[in-house]
């Protein structure tokens, strides 16, 4: 319970040699495609996991006012809700402004996190080409994207975002 | 030894050595909140809750009528009343556990009412079997308790600040909490799925309205990681994750998964908006710290503290709470003088790894100035750090993981506030 960091790679060899000693009832059942297919959503910075669809940031500021506006402010300046563009100083300027200009690392956190959690009020209510034109918004509201190119599977994990190398990792064999 | 020689101070301001307390009864005196006590000025024969019965039985016990002030504070979003905090009342508590019902809650979209005969737990991915439990079956599993903290990444964060708050000791520290919870070890249900080599991460999600997820290091599922399905000896509570919660020891709040439902076993971490945009820790560099999950070594004198008065001069004890989320607490000292002198406080037994830890150490006021701090060294030997260090190291905007020293300014009326000293 107590082991330390450095220990841990040995606990995970004695972990697993110890798993073998412990008699547990194995009352899991094979999970069925359908329950796979249906909780499978996580996707990760290369794309792995973006599902179908596209948007532009022309449609999805439509998309934005109608969902997005009311907490984050007009073109995701901030509200009752975090600010998401419009920085005006950077990270390093006091106070910074940690908007997904300027802080998030990977454009698919955005489309992860808006499809997963947002809007508070109805979360799960946007399509993926809604979603895909939202974050299309967002990502050109930050000057990342120009308002009729489109945003899909394979465009989205190629958009350059300024901070991707500002996160120094405790766990750099993770990335 | 006489008593004016056992009394005789250990360090600066007026602090007494902690064996005091195991040697005589000492009389004390008390710090109160905002009221002075009120005595009678006659003794009855009998009270008037002993001339008549009392209530009688109660399917579920609740405090006392006379303690209604010992309340979480919520703070919600305006627009999202199920996006904000409520704090643990730290100040007004002792002991090492937290009641359920004070327990400190973190949603990011409200708390899910879930049904536990329609829950289900999917472990998928990375394994040889992608398996899914209902909690029936979960409840048939081998189980522990692990007695330990959860604190929010953001706990403290009000410390940040170029002023010090004046508010309640709980009400800017108290998004922590300690529970003894108990479950099934991670490690049992994984070694059932098999998990390949290639795995490296375990991406866990919630099934409430934010679907929440994060990410985290395979190598501490595989440690300590609890899959709890009660706490403090009941069901886990619904704002703390009924009916089952991911306890990751020692690692901060937003990993704890609460009504959690998946576990992803993958190469890589999904990189969720709460493991960048949040709890990621911005330094003065421009560089942010990411995957700083564990909770390094903190204190607080819970008791005197702000809100509190000193009402007479006398023998008071100074009570607190000390953790570190890298194992057990070794030792606590004390200052009354600013931190020009320190003693060492007494542990309250048990002191258990990523676990509350109780001190206490007696203090003799007789209306000197004081400041009182109190600095944490954990079994690594990690020092609790004073602000101006942890702010060189730092600067002002991490936000998240704030764990320095804290102190509290006693004036000659026995006023107390907060201060950077």
């Amino acid at each position: 319970m107590s082991m330390r960091n450095c220990f841990w790679g040995l606990m995970m060899v004695g972990a697993f040699s110890a798993q073998a000693e412990v008699l547990t009832p194995h009352l899991g059942k094979p999970a069925s495609k359908e329950l796979l297919s249906a909780w499978s959503n996580d996707i990760f910075p290369d794309g792995t996991g973006l599902p179908a669809g596209q948007g532009t940031a022309a449609q999805g500021k439509v998309v934005y006012q109608q969902y997005c506006q009311n907490c984050h402010g007009p073109e995701g300046k901030g509200g009752s809700a975090d600010e998401l563009a419009g920085a005006a100083h950077g990270l390093k300027d006091n106070p910074p402004d940690k908007t997904i200009g300027t802080y998030w690392p990977y454009a698919s956190t955005v489309f992860d996190f808006t499809r997963r959690t947002m809007p508070l009020d109805r979360p799960g209510v946007l399509s993926n080409d809604q979603l895909y034109a939202v974050t299309a918004y967002l990502l050109h509201l930050n000057n990342l994207l120009d308002q009729d190119r489109v945003l899909n599977a394979e465009t989205l994990p190629t958009i350059p975002m300024p901070n991707r190398d500002g996160f120094v990792s405790n766990y750099p064999d993770g990335k | 030894m006489s008593k004016d020689q056992e009394f005789l101070p250990v360090a600066g301001g007026g602090l007494l050595d902690r064996r005091l307390f195991l040697k005589r009864s000492l009389s004390f005196s008390t710090a109160v909140l905002i009221a002075p006590n009120v005595l009678a000025d006659t003794e009855d024969t009998r009270s008037a809750w002993m001339q008549k019965p009392g209530a009688p039985f109660s399917n579920y016990g609740q405090p006392s009528p006379y303690e209604q002030a010992t309340i979480r504070w919520t703070m919600g979003n305006s627009m999202a009343p199920g996006n904000g905090v409520s704090w643990t009342p730290l100040h007004k508590l002792e002991g090492m556990i937290t009641p359920s019902g004070l327990h400190f809650e973190r949603h990011h979209n409200g708390v899910p009412k879930i049904d536990p005969k329609q829950h289900k737990l999917l472990i998928h991915g990375l394994v040889n079997q992608s398996l899914v439990f209902s909690m029936d079956d979960l409840l048939r599993y081998p189980m522990q308790s692990c007695y330990c903290f959860i604190e929010c990444g953001g706990n403290s964060n009000a410390a940040w600040r170029s002023e010090p708050i004046q508010t309640e000791l709980g009400y800017f520290h108290g998004m922590a909490s300690c529970s003894e919870w108990t479950g099934i070890p991670l490690r049992l249900l994984l070694a059932e799925a098999h998990v390949k080599g290639r795995a490296k991460w375990l991406i866990a999600e919630g099934a409430d309205a934010a679907m929440m997820n994060i990410s985290l290091p395979l190598d501490k599922a595989f440690d300590d990681c609890i899959l709890a399905i009660y706490q403090n000896g009941e069901r886990i509570r619904p704002e703390h994750g009924y009916p089952l919660r991911l306890i990751v020891p020692g690692w901060e709040g937003v990993v704890n998964v609460k009504w959690l439902r998946r576990l992803h076993l993958s190469a890589m971490p999904t990189m969720a908006r709460n493991e960048t945009a949040k709890y990621t820790e911005l330094l003065p560099s421009g560089k942010a710290r990411q995957f700083s999950f564990v909770m390094e070594a903190k204190s607080l004198i819970t008791q005197p503290s702000y809100g509190y008065k000193l009402e007479q001069h006398g023998l008071y004890q100074i009570s607190g709470l000390a953790w570190s989320g890298r194992g057990k607490i070794v030792k606590v000292e004390v200052s009354a003088d600013g931190g020009k002198s320190w003693a060492e406080a007494e542990l309250q037994s048990p002191v258990l790894a990523k676990c509350f830890t109780r001190f206490r150490l007696p203090w003799q006021w007789q209306g000197q100035k004081a400041v009182l701090k109190s600095r944490a060294t954990d079994e690594t030997g990690y020092v609790q750090p004073e602000r101006d260090v942890l702010l060189a190291e730092r600067g002002e905007h991490g936000y998240f993981h704030y764990n320095a020293i804290v102190s509290w300014e006693v004036s000659a009326e026995g006023g107390i506030r907060h201060v950077y000293a």
